[in-house]
């Protein structure tokens, strides 16, 4: 009993600081985010960009960090974006099979990575700044003003172009080949939907790390699939779910000092088993 | 005049063609049924009809007024829709988007042309249920409406009775053949000749790289490669 009261307490006193405040914000918004597009991927069977990405995003940091540049998205955003364009749009096309293709980039961009970071030592401790980029550092405790700031338009952006592109996005994700035979502009939508899944990889990474955004990408969308048998349902779910487990991963990692990133992926994967579980109770019934 | 002519047209991928030569129209109220064995050059001719490939060389008309993407399609059942979260709502609404490209929202025209169409495809109290959960023929009914809500003049089913047992298959071929009878275009690819030519107007049969016939139902029945195809067909 005295442990929950002085969890309580700490909890109080946790949230009137200001960084407490902005991870749970950053973390809200990313999941969010995250999870919308996750609908998309993992219906388009592409459940895996999420992982590829982040992957290419670390290569690409670690090349940024060997080459000194002060503002490393600079680097890691276009190359992130390029990368998802190629996946989405242009690997089909080369008769390379999706998922390969997918692995192929995952694994190469992380080799590659490891080794800039471990040849060019740009710090004392060469793994763990590894671990820490690959499972999420406390970074999201440590957020300024202005990546809530950042975060906050690129969620505004997400959600808007979602809402206002949501038909035409159902219309793809369903059937591409009906809506391209009756004219719709799926090179455009897919085009779309590459970059911004790479932001949203990009602004993931600090909060989970690269091993887990696909976590936050996936989850939420099977979630919803599991009890739920329309669209709609399953986009409102899943942004609702998966912006509920980032704040309790965010404030249960800071009540028992877990890993923020590995916290909010478990907390996914809880609300994923219990859907699991309720899908086949409904299916019985 | 024809909806859809086609004068000459050579199919294929980069250059290598499939099939050649083949010449044929639809206009309002027939139905072309296009015969093949399994390479034919079937699934090629539906591609560049949709124009998602081009043809290699050759004509490909429209008629009347129809647009250039005007052409409601029924796609093969595929894996890939079987676990897809979608109401039957959702998927025939889909089928009004290419006739109000630019509004971001469905408005009230676009809810009644589904409306009419769920009402006529016999799915309409159905339309809160999710696809994946529906029959082989109620998922089929669901695709041609939303390929009706695409357009009221000329359809194209490709292979869409495959999979479907024989009572449900008649049921669904009645549907077309309304749906003919009142006017409509359609064409039809399908390996079951013997139904498929009881609703069929014209036929268009390939084989071995070109057309073997086009022309009328009945001057199909008279040049005896029904037969021919049946017994080749019988052996795959
Ligand atoms: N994407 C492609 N690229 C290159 N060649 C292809 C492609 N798709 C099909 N082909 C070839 O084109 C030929 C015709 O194939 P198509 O799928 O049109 O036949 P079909 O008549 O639909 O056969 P089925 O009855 O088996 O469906 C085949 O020899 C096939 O190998
Ligand atoms: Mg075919």
């Amino acid at each position: 009993m005295n442990t929950i009261t002085d969890s309580l307490e700490m909890l109080k006193l946790y949230l009137q600081q200001g960084f407490v405040i902005r991870a749970l914000i950053v973390g809200l918004l990313v999941a969010l985010c995250a999870s919308l597009l996750g609908v998309i991927l993992v219906l388009k069977r592409y459940s895996f960009i999420g992982d590829g990405l982040s992957h290419v995003a670390f290569g690409a940091m670690a090349a940024a960090s060997v080459l000194q540049l002060a503002n490393q998205n600079i680097l890691i955003l276009p190359v992130t974006v390029l990368t998802a364009v190629f996946l989405l749009t242009y690997s089909r096309k080369m008769k390379l099979n999706g998922d390969a293709a997918v692995a192929m980039v995952s694994v190469g961009a992380l080799a590659i990575g490891y080794l800039l970071m471990n040849r060019f030592k740009t710090g004392p401790n060469v793994s763990g700044d590894v671990c820490s980029t690959l499972f999420g550092s406390t970074s999201i405790l440590t957020l300024e003003t202005s990546d809530v700031i950042f975060s906050l338009i690129m969620a505004v952006i997400v959600v808007v172009s979602f809402l206002l592109f949501y038909h035409k996005i159902f219309a793809v994700t369903f059937d591409e080949i009906f809506a391209e035979s009756c004219g719709m502009k799926t090179r455009f939508l897919n085009l779309f939907i590459a970059a911004i899944i790479a932001v949203i990889v990009v602004m993931g990474m600090n909060l989970v790390g690269s091993l887990l955004i696909s976590a936050l990408i996936i989850f939420p969308a099977l979630s919803g699939m599991r009890i739920i048998g329309n669209f709609k349902g399953v986009v409102i779910f899943s942004a609702v779910s998966s912006s509920f487990c980032a704040v309790m991963g965010v404030l249960l990692s800071i009540l028992f000092g877990t890993p923020v990133g590995a916290t909010i992926v478990a907390v996914d994967l809880g609300l994923f088993l219990i859907c699991a579980l309720l899908g086949v109770v409904l299916h019985r019934g | 005049m024809a909806y859809l002519t086609c004068k000459d047209l050579n199919i294929g991928y980069e250059g290598t063609p499939v099939a050649e030569g083949l010449s044929f129209s639809v206009s309002a109220g027939e139905c072309l049924v296009v015969l093949g064995e399994n390479g034919a050059g079937k699934s090629t001719l539906v591609r560049t009809l949709l124009r998602l490939i081009r043809p290699l060389s050759g004509e490909m008309l429209t008629g009347d007024d129809l647009g250039k993407n005007e052409i409601g399609y029924l796609p093969q059942q595929t894996e890939f829709q079987r676990d897809f979260p979608a109401s039957v709502e959702e998927i025939v609404l889909s089928g009004t988007l290419p006739k109000h490209p630019f509004s971001p929202f469905y408005g009230k025209e676009q809810r009644q042309t589904a409306k009419a169409n769920m009402m006529l495809m016999n799915v309409y109290d159905m339309r809160k249920k999710s696809f994946r959960n529906l029959s082989g023929g109620q998922k089929q009914r669901v695709l041609l409406a939303r390929a009706l809500c695409a357009t009221e003049r000329l359809l194209l089913l490709d292979e869409p009775v495959s999979g479907l047992d024989p009572k449900v298959t008649a049921e669904f071929y009645q549907l077309t053949s309304d749906l003919v009878k009142n006017g409509i275009a359609v064409i039809m690819v399908s390996h079951d000749l013997h139904s498929a030519l009881e609703i069929a107007t014209h036929v268009l049969h390939i084989g071995s790289r070109k057309q073997l016939f086009y022309g009328t139902r009945e001057e199909y029945l008279a040049s005896g490669l029904g037969k021919t195809f049946e017994e080749g067909g019988a052996s795959e």
